[in-house]
């Protein structure tokens, strides 16, 4: 007694009138357990509308695994009826993970040797689908001989299944390589192009395969010249074309037989020259079949001729009215444009045209070729179009925009300032979408342009005072702000427009970049380093930037709490060293592609010019030469560098949290007089064996202040002697704060050292001037 | 080709043919995230989009997306062929065809779809011989059907 149930299209109708996804769910349960009982009670006459039922209901998303078994038991039955609906439930329930799958290899074995062809045609479609492995194995032999028996609908799918079976099989081309030349004289197109795929499959998987079938060349193209020419049936044609699906097949292979093969090229040229140029191109289906042939002509050893008829092609689908003509193109063109370059770039202006395409596929296919046309002729131009793209495309493509541009300009710079405003350009747009060494970079690149020095700063000061949420803007304008910042106070530059800055604003801006909440860690580390560094720069005192330095030294950010307690130590205890500490830094060595070697060591060249330090307060010291005998030499701003771009890091490093001097040379009192007191202190850094810093110290013991205090030095000739400005020109009384002043030596020679200082100051009403040599200056302050 | 999907402007599933071995937990998740896809492109976008290593080209008829992922050396344009040659076999089949259509009798889409492609590759380009062969299996599906019902 079998439990009625619904009907197929009944149970899909109650299933698409359900309101919700529980009524839905509850008529399809109800009806799963209908047909389970049924699938149980085994009932042989309804089961295919049971598993139908089944199967609509698992394309929902429901599990049908249950009906599994019911497949296998479908697919034996002799009702055509069956066999239908039970490979049907075989290709969508028993694929190869399936634990049944293997059990349907019988029945197809039995099905394909049986008489009906609509049968065998079942069989042979289930096992091109599902076939395992395993499965194609126990079945080649069967599929073999279909290939070779007469009716036309049981062959065309033998070959198909063929390929499926070398798809899961490699070793099988064996059996499937010896019918394809017999296969290739068949006329009916679809055994024809099944046969062209299966050569095509064979040969992607064995160079012994490709070499072998690249004798039937000649055969091909006859096919396909026929094709083309006389043999045109309106059966087989799509808007005038004939059978496209076959000429694409038949271009492919040709492909794959003609790739670095100069003979076979030449066997197709003509050929190919024909399609390409007789294909109606009116309608999608011949559009398909031209970009087949270029893209054949572009991969074979085709004539020159050829392939600039190939790009032009391409070039003409640039203008197509149909967006996805477009796009093959602008995809192909990529693939070429580093093998045929001066071709693809006669299409440049069409390419940027394709920028402004509102559909984000094209327009990322058109970006990517645009940066790869980019040479050292179009850059300033295409720069201005990928500028103008960046400010307006979607958010997803501003990352490789903005790093396309960047890359480009490092290539292809005409000047260092086009290179600095390019790079600024970007990071004003689209600065959250750079990429990380693009500071690095920056800041590398300004540093090393020393004429730009002005112009940069002015320019990135103006662009943070307008937007300070940029990050990577901000550092390396805070960088820049910090190392320049004098060039900054400076009257004009002649590149900007005038713009008068005034310190207070400066150290505003920067302490606003401190206190946004905007800003990234490391970019108030920048801010507050730069503030530190315009301790030195800036003339006026520097109580603000000390009283900054001071707050931040208990911030909660471990690495700026870190900085600040070390520049605060620096104004307290170390004041003496400070100049030197924050000094301008060398140019960073920095490991370049060979293309940026050569810049690099023109940019290393610059360098050196750069490091001619530009402190404010040169020495002093002519009058020396007054007072002291011919031997000493004034000390002058010397031209000659620092002997290792290290030194001032070092220095930095040697700051240790105890003692000032890394070596340990005693420090020496040198002058004693009514409670004032100069000592020297020497460092010689470790990487500088001819340098030796010596930090005099003024300090007060008495009840009157030191004013005016001022103190000269001078070496002998064949030293360089270089004075920093001191702390400040009053020591006060009572032990206050020591004057300190650095004095830079460099003893290349290691001849002796001899020292003469010059000491004026007012003490007690009384004007005061002292000289003297120094004496007892240890040997390892030259040694 | 490596699948075909068909599925209405609500994302609901109408076919589903997979020319690769996949578990039904991948499947179902591949589905979902290309459904979202196509379904979130503007009408105005081209037909072809990049999905993992595939390339996925689409098109809309009335209210149903035809979706082929294809692989990169495959020509996406003659894909675009493949699918309206698709549906005009359905066309003539069910005379003017519509969703409801492939709805109700969506073995009759599965036939259909097999006589024209065979393990993810074009097996006929003539249209005449694929609804021909679908004739003649209607009709012995109906003699088997009739012959048992006798019996």
């Amino acid at each position: 007694m079998v439990v009625s149930s619904l009907k197929l299209q009944d149970l899909i109708e109650e299933i698409r009138g359900a309101k919700t996804q529980a009524q839905e769910r509850e008529v399809i349960q109800k009806e799963c357990a209908h047909i389970r009982a049924s699938f149980r009670d085994g009932d042989p006459l309804h089961r295919h509308r049971q598993l139908a039922k089944l199967l609509y209901v698992h394309m929902l998303g429901y599990p049908a695994h249950f009906g599994q078994m019911e497949c296998l038991k479908l697919i034996a039955s002799p009702r055509f009826t069956d066999k239908r609906v039970g490979y049907l439930g075989a290709m969508l329930l028993l694929d190869e993970r399936q634990d049944a799958h293997l059990l349907i290899t019988n029945s197809i074995k039995n099905d394909l040797s049986q008489g009906i062809q609509a049968v065998q045609g079942l069989a042979l479609c289930t096992l091109s689908t599902v076939g395992s492995a395993e499965m194609c194995r126990d079945l080649a032999t069967e599929v073999e001989k279909l290939l070779l028996q007469p009716g036309s609908y049981v062959r065309k799918k033998a070959v198909l299944t063929a390929v499926h079976m070398i798809r899961k099989v490699p070793e099988l081309s064996n059996i499937f390589l010896p019918p394809c030349a017999q296969l290739l004289h068949e006329r009916h197109h679809g055994i024809l192009l099944g046969t062209v795929t299966l050569i095509t499959e064979l040969c992607e998987r064995s160079p012994a395969a490709l070499k072998h079938f690249r004798k039937v060349v000649p055969q091909l193209v006859q096919i396909l010249q026929t094709l083309v020419t006389t043999g045109y049936s309106v059966e087989h044609s799509i808007s005038g074309v004939s059978d496209p699906f076959l000429q694409v097949q038949i271009l492919r292979l040709l492909r794959i037989l003609g790739r670095n093969h100069e003979e076979s090229s030449e066997v197709m040229n003509d050929l190919l020259a024909q399609v390409a140029t007789n294909t109606d191109t009116s309608r999608n289906a011949g559009n398909a079949v031209l970009f087949e042939t270029v893209l054949t002509i572009m991969d074979i050893r085709s004539a020159a001729g050829l392939r600039v008829l190939a790009v032009n092609i391409l070039g003409r689908f640039l203008l197509n009215n149909d967006k996805n003509i477009r796009y093959v193109a602008l995809t192909s063109l990529l693939r070429m444009v580093q093998s045929d370059h001066s071709a693809v770039q006669r299409h440049r202006p069409t390419v940027v045209e394709c920028l402004r395409e509102p559909d984000a596929s094209l327009s990322r296919r058109a970006l990517e070729l645009s940066l790869a046309l980019v040479n050292s002729s179009n850059v300033r131009a295409m720069t201005q179009e990928l500028q103008s793209f960046l400010e307006s495309c979607l958010p997803d493509l501003r990352a490789d925009c903005a790093s396309g541009i960047l890359l480009a300009a490092e290539r292809f710079a005409p000047t260092k300032r086009w290179h600095i405003d390019t790079i600024l350009r970007v990071l004003t747009t689209a600065g959250t979408h750079v990429r990380d060494d693009a500071v690095a970079n920056l800041t590398q690149l300004i540093g090393g342009a020393q004429e730009l020095h002005a112009y940069s700063v002015r320019r990135l000061y103006s662009a943070l005072a307008e937007d300070i949420s940029q990050q990577p803007l901000v550092q390396v304008a805070a960088w820049c702000i910090g190392e320049y910042g004098d060039l900054l106070l400076e009257g004009g530059c002649e590149e900007t427009e005038p713009l008068q800055v005034e310190e207070e604003k400066v150290l505003a801006l920067l302490e606003k970049v401190l206190q946004s909440h905007m800003s990234l860690p490391a970019t108030r580390g920048y801010a507050l380093t730069a503030l530190m560094k315009l301790s030195t720069r800036l003339r006026g005192d520097n109580n603000r930037i000390r009283q900054v330095v001071s707050i931040y030294g208990s911030c909660v950010d471990v690495e700026l709490q870190q900085r600040a307690v070390e520049y605060n130590t620096l104004f307290r205890k170390y004041d003496h060293m400070r100049a030197a500490i924050l000094e301008k830094m060398p140019l960073v060595e920095r490991g370049g592609t060979p293309d940026e070697e050569a810049k690099e060591s023109k940019e290393a060249q610059l360098s050196e010019a750069a490091l001619v330090p530009t402190e404010p307060q040169a020495s002093k010291l002519l009058d020396l030469l007054d007072l002291l005998d011919g031997t000493f030499e004034a000390a002058q701003p010397p031209p000659a560098l620092e002997p290792s771009p290290g030194g001032t890091l070092v220095h930095l490093l040697d700051l240790p949290c105890a003692s000032p001097a890394p070596a340990s040379i005693p420090d020496l009192r040198v002058f004693e007089r009514e409670g004032l007191q100069l000592n020297l202190s020497f460092v010689r850094p470790p990487g500088t064996p001819a340098l030796l810093l010596i930090t005099v110290t003024a300090v007060n013991t008495s009840g009157a202040d030191v004013t005016h205090f001022v103190c000269q030095a001078a070496v002998p000739k064949s030293f360089h002697l270089q004075l920093q400005a001191p702390s400040g020109d009053t020591v006060p009384a009572q032990g206050g704060l020591p004057v300190t002043q650095l004095l830079r030596i460099l003893n290349p020679n290691k001849a002796p050292l001899r020292l003469k200082l010059r000491l004026t100051y007012n003490h007690f009403g009384q004007s005061v001037q002292e000289i003297f040599e120094v004496n007892n200056l240890p040997m390892e302050t030259w040694q | 080709m490596q699948f075909m999907l068909l599925f209405s402007r609500q994302g609901k599933l109408r076919l589903q043919k997979w020319y690769v071995s996949l578990s039904d937990r991948e499947k179902k998740k591949i589905t979902r995230e290309i459904v979202q896809t196509v379904l979130a492109r503007k009408p105005k976008m081209c037909s072809f989009l990049e999905w993992r290593d595939l390339k996925i080209v689409y098109k809309r008829y009335a209210t149903l997306y035809f979706c082929c992922a294809i692989e990169d050396q495959e020509n996406e344009l003659i894909t675009l062929e493949i699918i309206h040659r698709y549906v005009e076999l359905l066309d003539k089949y069910f005379g003017s065809v519509c969703e409801l259509d492939i709805i109700f009798n969506f073995e009759k889409a599965y036939f259909i779809l097999d006589e024209f492609l065979l393990g993810g590759e074009v097996q006929e380009t003539s249209k005449k011989n694929i609804l021909k062969a679908i004739e003649q299996a209607d009709l012995l599906q109906e003699i088997s059907y009739s012959t048992s019902l006798l019996c």
